[in-house]
């Protein structure tokens, strides 16, 4: 029928795929998280091996589950290309609810958690119907969350509701509880995103939001669902945090914004392309927590300069990502 | 009646306006069941609007929409998908994050439950078995690690792989674009086998070859109309290209032939992606022409040679200062906050300078002489820029350029949009700078500029491949050229 086109010239098959350096890298890059974490927990080993313990790590990551939830919330948005610079003072706000309303008047402060879920929704339709860039809508919002949470907790205070209490304190055999808690967060939202047939639409919608809405998917919903499963997750932090802390501050959650962003990315999320890891977010969020200060404190680097060491160690390993993610092209 | 239960889709009298260009102006057409159309038309006859209607995807501004013999009163994407129209995008409208299973998915909501990843490998690798037999696809593969060609592949695949919606038409735009020749003859061989078996397909091509050879029924598009459709039988090449051409061919511009002495050389480049040894060669005093379909490697080489004159480039070479007049003026071109003076002096900062600052004299001067020079219509050149209409906005950009010290002026075809007025003032002066001994390099989309060239380089996927001088320049062989089966 077409001589010339389907005669098949020996010499004119297409060649084997390019994809073996490509999956390589991409593996690589996907291991980094871990390799980063294993590092870092070497380095405590060698500085202190009695922190390598039940004991110990309970202590090292009393704060990792209020980061990897923050880190999970934020993880949400980065996979629609947005990005939420308020995450930190809602953890804020929803400590100081929790504190007072959810302990004193439960039902109130139900209703006002799952009312500021709704806010999140909200924001994720007005961020797509008017085509605004949600890093100015969420910086505004950041100074609305904060001033609400100083409206109810004008001075640090508040005690947390005892279920919650009895929760953050629960101490499972063998296994330090921030570690069970990391796996089932990091496991349920891996099931969530990465494997059920909506979080795949919910993924594209980062990575190709044209080709989602040629395919019939309303891109406003995809964006509804994604801010709305921040503000869920962003609640979830606040309440592991008043959790640990027992009592909550207007500015407790305020380097949650920065860190969340820091752990999905040291996580190996990027900021666009719809590439995330929920896995790796945890890890990320991990090493974070374990870099801040015991890491440094049996580094003997006094707290002045702790936040500087911090800083340091994310770009080191930002690097290391760069420098494996351009051996891929 | 039966004619029309007989179509899959009819539009009637079809309309579209993209702001004050109109896209579409009453456009018939029609596919019925078990045939294969042939769309063809040059760049911009409105064969994409046309397609995005039949999708869904752009809603017309006047006309009917008749699915089945059935008026859509409200057509969608998601109402085409139920009707069994699907349309396989010509740019790519793949996931890149994503598997190919996932992106599968994304197509069929049905897809979904337990045991859904699965399924959507298994349909998908089957489907792709079917059509490209050795394609080497996995269904785990990311989008974004496939090759270009791979990717159309696997997009091609999704479009006939078959849940809960029926399947009656699919739109293939440009299918074959990024194949190579023994993949492109495999989906067009399952083409024909789809339409035998009763499917319906439009095959929208460059490659006329392709089209005459597959389609039942061509339709050529010209200038936002159908200007001729018939049984593919009707036609053969020449026909073709004469219906998408204009027939009555065309009349050259009474352009003097200016006597253009070999200057010196001012560049020569090569394209990255050619494989002979053609290069694009430019003398001092010459006005060269590129041409060929949009998007096939003008701008790339014209930016090449742009970033080789500061900094050395393999295949490259250019031995005087450079200067773009950029196509997209409002995202290439203009600084938006600026005035009209400032926009113009920006080239030319270093002849404009008073010790450490620039001197207000000397850029009101500059802007003062272009503004007389080229016919800027403005009360005042310190306005800002948008004051100007469209064209003048143009008419600026250019002097930008021929104010500066550049030899070598590069010209990303700045004319898109612009009233022919405006036009024909600036190919006067692009005439006059060039016998001043200045070098042009022409990008264009418009054929009739390219009399303004001493010879003209036709672009087809990234090469060069064709050089035509100014005597043997007519519009039916840069088509001829652009459109050859054979690279």
């Amino acid at each position: 029928m077409l001589p010339e086109m389907t005669a098949i010239a020996p010499g004119t098959l297409p060649k084997s795929p390019p994809r073996g350096g490509a999956a390589r890298a991409r593996l690589l890059r996907g291991l980094l998280p871990a390799l980063s974490l294993a590092l870092v927990l070497m380095a405590i080993a060698w500085l202190n091996p009695r922190a390598i313990s039940y004991f110990g790590f309970n202590l090292m990551l009393n704060l990792a589950i209020p980061i990897a939830l923050a880190t999970i919330s934020q993880m949400f948005v980065i996979a629609g290309n947005e990005l939420d610079l308020s995450i930190g003072t809602f953890v804020g706000f929803v400590g100081c609810v929790t504190a007072t309303w959810l302990r004193d008047a439960p039902l109130v402060g139900i209703a006002v958690l799952l009312g500021s879920i709704g806010v999140y929704a909200l924001l994720g339709a007005l961020i797509h119907l008017r085509n605004l860039p949600s890093i100015v809508v969420t910086l505004g919002m950041s100074f609305v969350w904060q001033g609400l949470a100083i409206l109810i907790l004008p001075k640090p205070g508040g005690k947390a509701p005892e279920w919650l209490l009895a929760i953050t304190s629960f101490k499972p055999p063998y296994i330090p509880f921030p570690i069970l808690a990391a796996l089932i967060i990091g496991a349920v939202v891996h099931f969530g995103l990465m494997r059920t047939s909506y979080g795949v639409i919910l993924r594209g919608s980062g990575g190709n939001a044209a080709a989602l809405r040629r395919a019939g998917w309303s891109l406003l919903r995809t964006k509804i669902v994604l801010f709305a499963l921040t503000g869920l997750f962003g609640v979830l932090s606040g309440m592991a945090l008043i959790g640990i802390t027992t009592s909550a501050d207007a500015n407790i959650g305020n380097g949650y914004t920065l860190l969340s962003i820091a752990g999905v990315i040291l996580g190996g999320g990027e900021f666009v392309g719809g590439r995330v890891s929920p896995i790796g977010a945890v890890i990320g969020a991990l090493t974070l927590a374990l870099a801040a200060s015991p890491l440094l404190t049996f580094m003997h680097i006094p707290p002045d300069w702790q936040v500087a060491a911090n800083g340091a160690i994310l770009i080191i390993v930002l690097a290391a990502r760069v420098l494996i993610s351009r051996r891929e092209r | 009646m039966l004619q029309a239960i007989a179509d899959i889709v009819r539009l009637d009298g079809a309309e579209k306006h993209f702001g004050a260009v109109r896209a579409l102006s009453g456009v018939d057409f029609h596919v019925g069941a078990g045939e294969c159309v042939g769309l063809v038309g040059h760049n911009g006859a409105g064969k994409s609007t046309l397609m995005h209607m039949v999708a869904g995807t752009l809603r017309p501004d006047g006309g009917q929409i008749a699915v089945r013999g059935n008026q859509e009163a409200s057509y969608s994407v998601a109402r085409a998908l139920e009707l069994g129209i699907r349309c396989v995008f010509q740019e790519l409208s793949l996931c890149p994050n994503l598997s190919v299973a996932e992106n599968t998915r994304i197509n069929h909501p049905s897809l979904s439950g337990l045991g859904w990843r699965r399924k959507a490998a298994a349909l998908i690798q089957a489907k792709l078995d079917e059509i490209f037999p050795d394609h080497r696809i996995s269904a785990d593969d990311i989008a974004g690690d496939l090759s270009i060609g791979r990717r159309q592949m696997v997009e091609v695949a999704r479009a006939f792989t078959l849940t809960r919606e029926p399947l009656h038409l699919v739109i293939l735009d440009e299918p074959t674009s990024s194949l190579d020749a023994h993949t492109a003859g495999q989906l067009l061989a399952f083409v024909r086998r789809f339409v035998a078996s009763g499917g319906s397909c439009i095959l929208i091509s460059h490659v006329l070859g392709e089209v005459l050879q597959n389609a039942d029924r061509i339709v050529v598009m010209r200038d936002g109309k159908v200007v001729a459709a018939d049984a593919a039988s009707a036609f053969d090449r020449d026909k073709l290209v004469a219906a998408m051409g204009g027939a009555e061919g065309h009349q050259k511009a009474a352009a003097e032939t200016r006597k253009v002495e070999a200057g010196a050389l001012r560049v020569r480049a090569r394209p990255a992606r050619q494989q002979d040894g053609k290069e694009l060669v430019a003398r001092a005093g010459e006005i060269i022409g590129l041409a060929g379909l949009a998007g096939h490697g003008q701008t790339d080489l014209l930016l090449a040679i742009f970033s080789a004159a500061s900094r050395a480039r393999a295949g490259v070479e250019v031995t005087a200062p450079v200067a773009l007049v950029a196509g997209d003026r409002q995202s290439d071109g203009i600084f938006a906050q600026w005035s009209i003076a400032q926009n113009i002096g920006i080239r030319s900062l270093q002849r404009l300078r008073n010790g450490l600052l620039i001197s207000p004299q000397r850029e009101a001067d500059l802007a003062e002489f272009w503004k007389k020079k080229i016919g800027i219509r403005t009360p005042d050149m310190n306005n800002n820029i948008f004051s100007l209409s469209g064209g003048n906005q143009q008419k600026a950009l250019f002097a930008r350029a021929l104010g500066s010290d550049a030899e070598i002026v590069l010209m990303d075809d700045p004319m898109r949009g612009v009233d022919i007025g405006t036009k024909l003032e600036v190919y006067d002066l692009v005439r006059e700078e060039a016998s001043k001994g200045r070098t042009f390099l022409w990008y264009t989309t418009e054929t009739e500029e390219l009399d303004n060239c001493d010879h003209v380089y036709v672009f087809k996927n990234g090469r060069i491949v064709a050089n035509l001088g100014r005597d043997e320049l007519t519009e039916e062989k840069i088509i001829q050229s652009s459109f050859g089966d054979a690279s």
